[in-house]
């Protein structure tokens, strides 16, 4: 687990990267080339960044037909954020939840 | 209106056997989704997505196309209002596989109306459903996403 963690957060740590990973969320199910297409990078380049997406579990691919296509998968994205964030975000809205309750008990009272 | 589909990946440490139980039988979708999946899961028959309250609300339903435990279920999925209406049907197909020590899953969900509210909905609970049914197979707690 802490591995594939790794793996993410290296596939995040890059521009490029996360730029794909925006395409894919805005239109998921690309063929290589229509990725290209947006990309100012060669097909090489995107072709690896693909390969390190994919080594992290971020990007999928499936065969429909004849083309090879590129899903997002954010399932790693979210184990990271049950793991890592939401662990902090409780603390914070339980403080805004106690400030709440004690604004309104004054209020009330 | 376009079409769209969606492919999710999760890895569990578990067995197909395992895997395909969970996401069927409500003793365990309730803990980790909040609803049961009910049906006899023959192809043919249908299935329904039901609050695991008290309510037993009717959230989803569909039919069952393929079945093949535990290593391949497809289903259609629709809100009960579109029961009638086939067109705003899409498609789950659940694969389990062996990898490893583990198991890999992997949900496709095809033919969902292109920013509709269902395919919002799925976009945003699949990957939460996943990440909580791993977390309950993997260390018998689920996560408390759906507790709210």
């Amino acid at each position: 687990m802490s591995r594939d963690t790794d793996a993410v957060f290296k596939a995040l740590a890059d521009p490029s990267r996360r730029k794909l990973l925006d395409l894919l969320n805005a239109h998921d199910g690309q063929t290589l080339s229509q990725l290209c297409d947006h990309h100012d990078m060669t097909r090489q380049a995107v072709t690896q960044h693909l390969g390190v997406l994919e080594s992290a579990g971020l990007v999928v691919t499936q065969w429909r037909g004849r083309e090879k296509l590129h899903f997002l998968n954010p399932v790693p994205l979210q184990e990271i954020y049950d793991r890592w964030i939401r662990k902090f975000e409780r603390s914070r809205l339980k403080a805004m939840h106690d400030l709440k309750r004690r604004l309104e008990g004054t209020h009330d009272g | 209106m376009g079409k769209s589909s969606f492919v999710y990946v999760i890895y569990i440490a578990s067995t197909p056997e395992m895997v395909w139980k969970a996401l069927l039988d409500g003793e365990f979708t309730r803990q980790y989704w909040g609803h049961d999946n009910v049906s006899d899961w023959r192809p043919g028959s249908t299935w329904e997505h039901r609050r695991s309250d008290e309510t037993r609300a009717l959230r989803l339903v569909g039919e069952v196309l393929e079945s093949q435990p535990p290593h391949r279920l497809v289903i259609t999925w629709a809100d009960p209002k579109d029961t009638a209406n086939r067109d705003r049907h899409s498609r789950v197909a659940f694969d389990i596989e062996r990898v490893g020590n583990g198991v890999r899953l992997t949900v496709t969900h095809d033919d969902l109306e292109t920013g509709s509210g269902m395919e919002r909905g799925i976009r945003e609970g699949w990957p939460r459903v996943l990440s909580s049914l791993k977390s309950l197979l993997e260390t018998g707690n689920p996560l408390d996403t759906w507790a709210k």
